[in-house]
């Protein structure tokens, strides 16, 4: 028998493959790519906001009321005479944050919540999600306008709701999920290997769960962008002179025959952020399923 | 009656164009049966779908070759002129019962259908002739069963109702394709001898497709040979059994296990002890006793066959041995610890020194962990290992169960069965256990890879100084590997004995009983 030689062990260094693998398998999608390129395009914008838009937000114009893009004003300002590229700028803050943190907040309670309920079954499984169902049967409005009025107006306590709400679909599906797996052989044979509860709910089970997760993920975050622009349209939300872009779309809706980019140009804006979204997480999900072609 | 000349059958698809079947030429005589032998993916089953139309295209693609059936070639018929045909003058039985009938449809009704679209009778004459059917294919009682649903059936019951339905509109060629590789073997045996009696008395013609030569040792008149895609040797029963010219029949001939073990263990004390061992299951208020007072030892370094058909409870005492599943009362002694008592880091610790290999190698790896990833898991655990020097004790496990280095980072879908149950293998030798239960191991596994697995379990044994329960229901397997065999039914012991004398004088009736239903017993008897 051969010692192992270097380029054998360095192969086998390399530990948790899985991500590795996945990594690897979407940069050849293209439109993955375009997705995340995308994506992190607006985050970087959104971050960098305060510091490149062309114009304060809040800063109005009212005797030039609404002008149609010009070279000034790249795509226009609003009836105030506010320019409209500050002010997508400026919403892509608020809806991009909403979008992802109520939707990171929500996976995390939801997939810990579900794959706990799912792999311990019986009692603690009964006792997990009657408690998810008397808080699906709670009229949502209700429950934010209580919030909103006892704790006053706040963006953090809007996230949170949010989030709040969205865990409970999130949780049910993981719990399927790991219900399934855990007939599964393989998690009986890491169980008689002694390991513990955690870790084969974070290693084995996770992970094999993770297809359905990444699809209703990238069907929550615009839903979540969505909501938000609702709870602001009714006055729950984000107020003038703040914005977002649910909040654009609302008041360019109203304007449309007159000023069309008024409506145009956060629309196009935010189709494109969803766009990216479903390609992202189709690609994440056929990089994620190691059956997929490697190569 | 059938004659299939050289037919040849591809696949395409996006990675290129296979052929599954290679230029094949066979007949099916009436009264007679043909039986096609092949392991799985040497296209017995697409050879046999095609005649009747069945694989779908694309990406399946017939390249050319007659099949001549009844003076006509079934390749040139229009589907709907196929329909007529398939079902009428050609059936079908399947392997799985349970998938292949409607669970929502009794078996009655189901009976019924073909008579009612095929020969336009009345519904009083079709469930007449549904009754004599169930009867004929020894269905006990069928007038108060047949408005049964396929789920108050047992596996060997549901397959005979499926060859009922497929003898409907009398067929003149019935194709049965692996019937009896999901039946235990005292079933096996019924519906061998059931279809048997039926080409006899129908005057029938059968193809008979199966992975299993021992099998149709006993009942076929021609036997087909086929590795991927091509027949390497056609024959009667006999030539083929007597002097067969092909090697790779040869070798299909030698993987059918016979014999027994060579070496004698000198007596030792028991490393596992099970007392009045119980574990019932709660179904609703009844409880269902899985395991009912189980009491047996196995001694140092012994290999103890536990053999049963299912249901007998076989996999759930490996389950409660290693405290996979909650034992309702007995006790188990390993080592002089109780393990039924053990919590926590006891636990843990015990689960280092038995490991338990699963019986469908698909199941039992995780589908998201390279092979890398499987076997260090275990030495990480127990840090027999840390992160820098596991590397090349995984390599090591790998060489042991005989996998090659550059698979390391593969995972398990892009091996085939036996190469994962090697890994299985690896993952539990891992820590270096005293103790091993194998459930099946091998079960679901082509015969010559189940020769080689069962090679390398018995190397690995020697190797590592292995005491193993060896779970199984086929009792050629368990010859050849264990000192001694539990013989368990309903959950109870039957008999206990070294494996050569419960092979020469079964004491127990039951016992005698599986022993006739060993398949190839008619193999063993030309050879002698």
């Amino acid at each position: 028998m051969d010692a192992p030689t270097i380029t054998d062990i360095a192969q086998a260094e390399q530990g948790s493959s899985l991500w590795r693998d996945a990594w690897l398998r979407l940069r050849r999608n293209r439109l993955a790519v375009f997705g995340l390129a995308v994506l992190s395009f607006f985050i970087v914008i959104a971050l960098l906001t305060p510091w490149i838009a062309p114009y304060a937000y809040a800063q109005q114009q009212l005797e030039l009321g609404a002008t149609p893009p010009s070279a000034a004003h790249w795509l226009g300002t609003d009836i105030f005479g506010r320019d409209m590229l500050t002010q997508i700028m400026y919403g892509g803050r608020i809806s991009l944050a909403v979008g992802f943190i109520a939707t990171s907040v929500a996976l995390l309670i939801g997939i810990t919540w579900g794959a706990i309920a799912g792999y311990f079954g019986g009692k603690v499984d009964a006792l997990m999600m009657r408690l998810v169902d008397i808080l699906y049967a709670l009229p949502f409005m209700i429950f934010i306008v209580l919030l909103m009025v006892v704790f006053g107006r706040n963006m953090l306590l809007l996230f949170l709701a949010i989030g709040a709400v969205e865990w409970l679909t999130m949780a049910r599906i993981m719990r399927s999920q790991v219900q399934s797996l855990r007939q599964q052989e393989f998690v009986e044979a890491a169980i008689s290997l002694g390991l513990s509860p955690a870790t084969i709910i974070r290693r084995h089970l996770v992970p094999n769960a993770l297809g359905p997760i990444i699809v209703y993920t990238t069907l929550t975050i615009p839903s979540v962008m969505l909501l938000e622009a609702f709870l602001s349209f009714l006055g729950l939300g984000v107020q003038p002179p703040q914005t977002s872009w649910g909040l654009l779309i609302a008041y360019g809706a109203e304007t449309m025959e007159e000023y069309p980019w008024l409506l145009l140009y956060p629309g196009l804006t935010l189709v494109l952020t969803l766009f990216s979204l479903n390609f992202l997480g189709d690609g994440l999900r056929d990089a994620l399923d190691v059956r997929g072609a490697k190569d | 009656m059938l004659t299939v000349e050289n037919l040849s059958v591809s696949f395409v698809t996006r990675m290129g164009t296979t052929k599954a079947v290679d230029d094949i030429s066979f007949t099916v005589e009436s009264g007679k049966i043909t039986a096609i032998i092949g392991e799985s993916g040497s296209g017995k089953s697409v050879a046999c779908y095609s005649l009747l139309g069945l694989i779908p295209q694309p990406p399946g693609r017939i390249d050319g070759g007659r099949v001549m059936f009844e003076n006509q070639d079934l390749l040139q018929l229009k589907p709907e002129q196929l329909r007529k045909i398939r079902g009428r003058d050609i059936a079908m039985v399947f392997q799985d019962p349970m998938t292949c009938l409607n669970p929502y449809m009794t078996i009655g009704n189901q009976l019924m259908e073909p008579l009612l679209y095929h020969k336009h009778v009345s519904q009083a004459q079709a469930r007449k002739r549904a009754l004599e059917l169930l009867e004929e294919v020894g269905i006990r009682d069928p007038a108060s069963t047949i408005d049964n649903y396929p789920h108050q059936f047992s596996g060997g019951m549901r397959q005979r109702v499926m060859i009922a339905m497929a003898l409907i509109n009398e067929p003149k060629l019935l194709i049965a394709d692996e019937p009896t590789t999901a039946l235990d073997v005292t079933i096996q045996a019924q519906i061998l001898q059931l279809l048997a009696g039926l080409q006899t008395k129908r005057d029938i013609g059968i193809l008979f497709i199966s992975h299993d030569l021992a099998v149709v040792a006993d009942i076929a008149d021609q036997i087909v040979v086929m590795q991927a895609g091509r027949i390497v040797e056609t024959g009667d029963r006999d030539a083929i059994f007597r002097n067969a010219h092909h090697p790779y029949t040869q070798k299909l001939l030698q993987a059918i296990p016979r014999g027994g073990k060579a070496v004698e263990l000198p007596a030792t004390e028991p490393l596992v002890q099970v007392r009045n061992l119980c574990t019932w299951f709660q179904s609703g208020k009844t409880s269902v006793k899985a395991v009912d007072n189980v009491s047996f030892d196995v001694l140092r370094g012994e290999v103890l066959g536990l053999v049963g058909e299912s249901g007998s409870g076989k996999s759930t005492i490996g389950r409660s041995l290693l405290r996979l599943v909650p034992v309702t009362s007995g006790e188990v002694h390993f080592d002089g610890i109780d393990v039924t008592a053990l919590q926590g880091r006891g636990l843990k610790n015990l689960r280092r020194r038995m490991q338990f290999i699963f019986q469908d190698p698909f199941a039992s790896l995780n589908p998201r962990m390279t092979v890398y990833d499987t076997l260090a898991e275990p030495l990480l655990l127990h840090g027999i290992e840390n992160r820098s020097t596991v590397g090349a004790h995984v390599l090591k496990l790998m060489d042991d169960v005989g996998l090659a280095r550059a698979f390391v980072r593969k995972y398990p879908h892009e091996f085939s069965g036996g190469q994962r149950q090697r890994i299985a293998i690896g993952r539990a030798l891992a820590t270096r256990p005293e103790f091993i239960v194998a459930d099946e191991p091998v079960s679901a596994l082509d015969v010559t890879i189940q020769a080689q697995i069962l090679e390398l379990m018995r190397g690995l044994g020697r190797e590592y100084g292995l005491t193993m329960l060896f779970i199984t229901h086929d009792l050629a397997v368990v010859r050849q590997l264990a000192d001694r065999i539990v013989v368990l039914q309903k959950g109870k012991i039957v008999e206990q004995a070294r494996t050569e004398d419960l092979f020469e004088s079964p004491q127990q009736q039951y016992t005698q009983q599986l022993l006739h239903s060993i398949p190839g017993r008619s193999l063993m008897e030309l050879n002698a």
